[in-house]
């Protein structure tokens, strides 16, 4: 059975591809750079918000793709996909919070943030269609 | 909302696929509808009118 596949969607991946390897790049020269370099200030500033672009360009992606996508149907899917993993992301930073605060875990978040926990959520999000709605949707 | 989607499709022997074809969506698209899982938007409901010929009220009803 064919898999439904958009123009929209093929933006979408293409963007998704292109922003994930921009990332990629980033990280490990982010990296490098401060474990083998004495950058500080404005520098080390603007490399340390620089893995983050992409992260945010993938949160234009999706919107973009819920601008673009024709079908009504699929679009309703990724909106849900979408609240879902906003819903999901809320909830753990907000336990998370509450939990640091009285000191019950440790404090900063190791590498896992609001980000990782959104990404997360979409791939949930995409569970609760197929349980609720019988397909996916597309998203992530 | 209930249809008659799926008797339509029947009638001129065309699958999902074919439906959804037609009306330039997804087959998803197509699948929902018929199952009742989704109410289409009233341009899409003039679409699908338009396609078997027929007003929108012989093919959707209120359940």
């Amino acid at each position: 059975m064919a898999m439904y596949r958009s123009a929209a969607t093929r933006r979408y991946l293409i963007r998704m591809a292109v922003l994930m390897s921009i990332y990629i790049m980033l990280i490990f020269t982010a990296g490098w750079t401060f474990r083998h370099t004495s950058i500080a200030g404005i520098p080390a500033y603007a490399l340390a918000i620089a893995p983050a672009l992409p992260i945010i360009g993938v949160f234009w992606a999706v919107m973009r793709l819920l601008v673009e996508e024709p079908d009504e149907f699929i679009r309703m899917l990724q909106v849900r996909q979408c609240l879902f993993a906003t819903g999901f992301c809320l909830t753990v930073m907000t336990i998370w919070e509450f939990l640091q605060n009285y000191d019950l875990v440790a404090p900063g978040n190791g590498g896992f943030g609001a980000a990782f926990f959104w990404f997360v959520g979409l791939g949930l999000g995409a569970f609760f269609n197929k349980v609720t709605m019988g397909t996916v949707g597309g998203c992530a | 909302m209930k249809n008659r989607l799926k008797v339509l499709r029947a009638e001129r022997d065309w699958s999902q696929q074919d439906l959804a074809d037609r009306l330039e969506v997804s087959r998803q698209s197509v699948n929902a509808i018929e199952t009742g899982k989704y109410d289409p938007s009233l341009p899409l409901a003039f679409r699908i009118a338009d396609l078997f010929d027929m007003r929108i009220e012989e093919i959707f009803q209120r359940d």
